[in-house]
């Protein structure tokens, strides 16, 4: 067994450190030293996308990520975004759209539809079919996760348009 | 799925890196995006010691334009390719590509440098950088090298770096010509089952210039001179297709595997040599 490091990291705004041996992923580091079970571990080989999180403005798949390459990092995952007093309006539409059923690739999903929508926040059904491609979901079909991310998308530039 | 242990290093300079390299034998691996990496170290299929992470050295990244001479920083990722309107405007063919291989977060972490020095096969840039007739530069111990990607591939997984020498940078010059970067895949995320990246170039109805490469066909990508050189002088008619189709599956030699067998694999890859030289053609 290799020597533990010393990891700081700020994840959600909040600098923490902790301690971890270079093999572990992001995403056990996540959910098991910090405590952060929002993203899940899905497949646990890069494709389902259910640990996506957000890592120095980019989407990634944490399990596919040593905790180590997050040294001194800014990472957000959907604990991030929204509390149940305050959803974020992608957390809304997916509520309001029917977004999700079992919801376990959920947190995936809208932390990958946010930084879609940070990058473009006036995307096409197209261009969310592309950019949300990396997110499998069993249930939904996907029909109603692009309709929420476009209802999403629609929400935030009104309130954005209503602030300037 | 946790990897064996191993040492975590994150150099600041190529210099530092290729030390480490050099101290620590093949018992090190560099990693770049990992993507291709991590997942063979999770299966334990790759056994290191130490791992030597490339994301501190600044000199590694950039898209640098210049005329037409392109250089990249091995550590640009397949993302930072795509956003770059620069690169696009002067080789739109490898926008074309990136956009091609696996999904977004993939994109975020892959790097160009990465997907041309593994030496996988089924990686989509090798053959499209021998298309490009690119060239890598290596750093080691003894100093810097220039190795042509039309000689880099030996076979899978073995190519003309050694062991303590790390690829830093791509460069080569770009033509304007028509370009067309098409994958059949079976998936979003998979591999190809055949990939081919073509460029074409005319002179009125003549064709001056013509480049082709193959993807995933063979256990290294495949530069198909013969079948360029079925389209350069000709008019780009029909006849000069269907013997340039012939010459590239002559090249190639797929195996069987869950993607198809070999017939198929050799129909699919006329399939889509076909429609990319006509995409370029529509381009030139």
């Amino acid at each position: 067994m290799s020597k533990k490091m010393h990891l700081e990291m700020t994840v959600n705004g909040q600098k923490v450190e902790t301690l971890a041996e270079p093999r572990e992923l992001l995403i056990h580091v996540l959910r098991e030293r910090l405590g952060i079970t929002g993203p899940h571990i899905g497949c646990e080989t890069s494709h389902c996308g259910a640990c996506t999180v957000d890592f120095n403005g980019k989407s990634v798949k944490s399990c596919n990520v040593f905790a180590a390459q997050a040294q001194g990092a800014e990472v957000t995952t959907i604990e991030g975004l929204g509390d149940p007093d305050n959803l974020h309006p992608l957390q809304t539409a997916f509520k309001e759209h029917h977004g999700l059923q079992c919801g376990y690739c959920t947190p995936g999903m809208i932390t990958r539809a946010h930084r879609l929508l940070q990058e473009n926040p006036t995307p096409t059904e197209e261009e969310i079919r592309f950019g949300m491609a990396g997110n499998l979901c069993r249930c939904t079909g996907y029909q109603n996760i692009v309709k929420s991310i476009q209802a999403a998308a629609s929400e935030m530039n009104a309130a954005k348009e209503a602030a300037e | 799925m946790i990897p064996g242990s191993f040492d975590y290093h994150r150099p600041k300079s190529v210099a530092e890196a290729t030390g480490l390299v050099a101290r620590y034998g093949d018992t090190a691996r560099v990693i770049a995006g990992g993507h291709s990496l991590i997942p063979m170290m999770k299966l334990r299929m790759t056994d290191l010691d130490h791992l030597v992470d490339l994301q501190d050295i600044g000199e590694l990244r950039g898209i640098s334009v210049n005329g037409q001479s392109v250089e990249i920083g091995a550590m640009t990722t397949q993302h930072e390719l795509i956003a770059s309107e620069v690169l696009t405007e002067v080789a739109p063919i490898i926008t074309e590509a990136a956009l091609q291989i696996a999904d977004p977060q993939v994109r975020y972490m892959g790097t160009i440098g990465g997907n041309v020095a593994n030496g996988d096969p089924g990686n989509d840039m090798p053959g499209l950088m021998q298309c490009l007739d690119a060239t890598y530069t290596l750093s080691g111990p003894d100093g810097t090298r220039d190795v042509k990607a039309r000689d880099f591939y030996e076979a899978a997984y073995f190519t003309a770096r050694e062991e303590e020498e790390i690829l830093t940078k791509i460069y080569f010059q770009a033509n304007g010509a028509g370009y067309a970067y098409e994958k059949q895949k079976r998936k979003i995320g998979d591999y190809a089952t055949a990939a081919s990246a073509v460029l074409i170039a005319k002179e009125g109805d003549v064709c001056s210039f013509a480049s082709i490469a193959m993807t995933n066909l063979a256990d290294t990508p495949i530069y198909a001179d013969a079948a360029s050189s079925e389209l350069v002088g000709s008019g780009l008619d029909q006849a000069a297709i269907d013997a340039a189709v012939a010459a590239a599956i002559d090249a190639i030699d797929p195996a069987e595997d869950n993607r198809g067998p070999i017939e198929f694999k050799k129909h699919v890859a006329g399939v889509i040599l076909r429609r990319a030289i006509e995409r370029a053609i529509s381009r030139a």
